[in-house]
């Protein structure tokens, strides 16, 4: 064992495996070359109020309002939401419910860019952050807007402030990107690694965490040189864990189990173990609000899948409709699927007028070829999806509970614990829809458990 | 020691231990008796025991005791109906105060002729489900899904699933309530039985949104508000809404409306119309 103190970057591997998961095929290749770029600015931007987990914020700009890039239209609403900012500066054409990627009807600000990209200074630099208080740097997180980038969106100013009885040692930073297709993360640790390093410290700092944890899967080996090279002088208990590929390596409590061999235990959060998972672009972002005072206005987003011309790693203002940003790639062939997200998680679109949000970190075009129609049959108990899920429960006696509607019997099977990551789903040979019975199971149950 | 001195010695221990052990439990049923309310019992037994929770609580026997013990309105079964309002009144010797119907009604009246789907949707027909996949299939965000996650719950099966809409058959309904909470849309709400006039439509989208996607959605033209005079119809966020403590008007709502989703109760649904308890009044 090397002395810590003269060991310039550790970079070990995960010394525990999580339960279960999968190998799809990754289809990385598709955009994994591709430097990341800005597209041209669209006509309109529709930017939802709803970028995030918790209660969509209030907008606070009216129709005809002129906006800044960096002006705050939208308010958060409570302390689990998170501000929204204008990506752009322009004016207010409108603020109407629209439909977001969830599917749901929710207040947007419709602003038209006048291509100037004024920019307004709410938000002073604080360069030198090591001397700012703990709280102020959470206010200015919060102020910022920064949510989740992985895919959730939990507002990160929340994860911050963990309650004083919860003491954070580990942090972790989450750049496994398991989800097949997309290269958002990885290109992020490619081209501005010391962005991601300088977060992180500021993380490291906010939450006082003495271990911190670069996780990567080992199929990105350049990512993993270049956060090397960025933290060549970090100091303390640093290091980079070369994961194992497979998905759902970039599932918060498998990555925590991986690396520290902790569980989070049923129904609760990381914190409960001591550890706080970021994912890389929110570390960028947290990065962008505290040394440049600049708002969360744009994000990363890898827009492929084989109908695709061009597919690519694009940064593209929150609010760009899905139509804008295939343009942006020089278009597509024939789509049949259009999924938000990857192939995995992803939440399937019905239309492409829908916009991107802060969680945005992929869109996928899959042709006919990609796309399958199947129909469920009973199961034949071969227990591949047993073998598969990474939460270490029964997905084939739950979907059958489910499909009996037995709510209480699927509770008791621990169907909350369920983190919907689709590996049952894709292994089962029966072409049940598994994942689907667990989202119907949880939202009854948590149904059952509100009216209580 | 023969074999039957064994048998002897064995079989006299374990009827010993027979003895004592009964002993102490006859001991222990008179010293720990829970003495329970008989009349909690008698009670269960006049409540029509579908255990079917609208009342608030678990089963038919739990609100007996709550009726005996706590003292809670007898009023509150459903199923019961006036006759078991006036069996328990007369038991206990309490007043029997009137119990308004109320009957489950689905407030959208789009079906799959009337409103546009927004995408093809092969997975669970549950409505639970489906509101999971993109938040559901149907163009407009507050409609009836249809597939029937509440005429599934009904313990009486009175929701019917017609041409993807569900329909509520008010003579069935024994008002439990549990349709209501588990529709993922919210769009089933309980109305007084005998109420003339709804507005089957849940929209709040603008006129020119619901049009686009349904054929009988509330398009907030606000025609109905300006046939009462009461304001027993008023508009919330482009929707007009019935407010059923109101003395609602007849059919002359209905008629203005242009898209036709005000339904006025007719001669064919007066039958279904309950018997009302009389007040303590008169
Ligand atoms: S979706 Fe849920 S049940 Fe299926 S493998 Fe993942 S955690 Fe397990
Ligand atoms: S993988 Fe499918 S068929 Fe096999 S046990 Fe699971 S549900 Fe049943
Ligand atoms: S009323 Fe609600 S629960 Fe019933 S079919 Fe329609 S959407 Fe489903």
């Amino acid at each position: 064992m090397p002395n810590l103190k003269f060991c310039k970057m550790k970079i070990i591997k995960a010394p525990y495996k999580s339960w279960g998961g999968i190998h799809p095929r990754y289809h990385k290749d598709l955009a994994a070359d591709r430097a990341l770029r800005e597209m041209p600015l669209p006509e309109l931007l529709q930017i939802s109020m709803s970028q995030h987990l918790g209660a969509p914020a209030k907008p606070v700009v009216k129709k005809g309002d002129s906006v800044m890039q960096g002006t705050l239209i939208g308010e958060a609403a409570g302390f689990i939401s998170a501000n929204v900012h204008s990506p752009v500066s322009g004016v207010v054409k409108d603020v109407v419910p629209a439909i977001t990627l969830t599917g749901a009807m929710i207040d947007s600000v419709v602003i038209e860019p006048d291509g100037e990209d004024k920019r307004v200074n709410d938000l002073a630099p604080l360069a030198d952050w090591q001397a700012v208080a703990k709280k102020d740097l959470i206010a200015r997180v919060a102020a910022a807007g920064v949510a989740g980038m992985g895919g959730a969106g939990f507002p990160t100013h929340v994860k911050l402030s963990p309650p004083p009885d919860k003491t954070i040692d580990t942090l972790i930073i989450n750049g496994a990107e398991c989800e097949p297709y997309l290269t958002a993360d990885y290109r992020l640790m490619l081209e501005s690694p010391e962005r991601v390093w300088l977060g992180v410290s500021i993380l490291r700092h906010i939450l006082g965490a003495k271990t911190v944890r670069i996780a990567i899967e080992d199929n990105k080996p350049e990512a993993i040189r270049a956060m090397e090279q960025a933290m060549r002088n970090a100091d303390g208990d640093v290091a980079i864990v070369e994961l194992a590929t497979e998905y759902p390596q970039g599932a918060e409590k498998q990555q925590i189990f991986a690396i520290t061999g902790r569980e989070v235990p049923s129904g609760g959060l990381p914190m409960d173990v001591g550890a706080v998972v970021e994912n890389v672009g929110t570390a960028a972002a947290v990065f962008d609000a505290v040394f440049e005072g600049m708002p969360l206005i744009r994000r990363i987003t890898t827009v492929t899948g084989l109908p695709l011309n061009a597919p690519g790693n694009i940064i593209a203002p929150l609010g760009t409709s899905y139509r804008a940003l295939i343009e942006a790639c020089g278009g597509c062939a024939d789509t049949v699927k259009l999924i938000s997200g990857g192939p995995m998680m992803g939440i399937a679109q019905a239309i492409d007028t829908v916009t991107t949000t802060k969680t945005t970190s992929g869109l996928l075009a899959l042709g006919a070829p990609d796309v399958s129609l199947y129909e469920s049959m009973p199961c034949i108990s071969c227990g591949r999806c047993v073998d598969a899920c990474p939460m270490n429960l029964v997905p084939s006696e739950l979907s059958q509970y489910l499909e009996a509607e037995d709510y209480e019997g699927a509770e008791e099977l621990h169907v909350m614990d369920c983190i919907e990551c689709g590996c049952c789903a894709f292994s089962c040979p029966a072409h049940r829809p598994l994942v689907q019975h667990m989202r119907q199971g949880k939202a009854r149950v948590m149904l059952k458990r509100k009216k209580k | 020691m023969d074999m039957l001195q064994f048998i002897l010695i064995t079989s006299g221990a374990i009827a010993l231990v027979g003895v004592v052990c009964g002993t102490a439990l006859a001991v222990a049923a008179r010293f720990f008796a829970v003495h329970e309310d008989p009349r909690i019992e008698k009670v269960a037994e006049i409540l029509p025991g579908a255990n079917c929770g609208g009342c608030g609580l678990a089963g038919c026997t739990e609100y007996a005791r709550a009726i005996v013990v706590d003292g809670a309105a007898i009023n509150l079964c459903a199923p019961g109906g006036n006759e078991v309002i006036e069996q328990i009144a007369a038991f206990l010797g309490r007043e029997a105060t009137a119990a308004k119907k109320m009957v489950a009604l689905v407030l959208c009246g789009g079906n799959d002729t009337q409103a546009q789907k927004r995408h093809a949707y092969n997975g669970v027909a549950d409505c639970t489900a489906a509101q999971a996949v993109n938040g559901g299939d149907k163009a407009c965000t507050y409609g009836c899904l249809g597939y029937g996650s509440c005429s599934r719950i009904c313990p009486v099966a009175a929701i019917e699933i017609c041409d993807g809409l569900a329909k509520v058959h008010p003579e069935l309904c024994i008002s439990c309530g549990a349709c209501v909470k588990v529709c993922p849309r919210n769009i089933i709400k309980m109305v007084p039985a005998d109420a003339p006039v709804h507005v089957l439509c849940s929209s709040h989208d603008k006129g020119p949104v619901v049009k686009k996607m349904c054929k009988v959605g509330c398009i907030g033209c606000t025609l109905c508000t300006k046939q009462v005079e009461n304001q027993a119809i008023t508009m919330d966020r482009f929707l007009a809404v019935v407010d059923y403590s109101k003395e609602t008007p007849g059919k002359a709502a209905a008629e203005k409306c242009p898209v036709n989703c005000i339904i006025a109760a007719d001669d064919s649904s007066s039958d279904a119309q309950p018997e009302v308890l009389q007040n303590e009044n008169n």
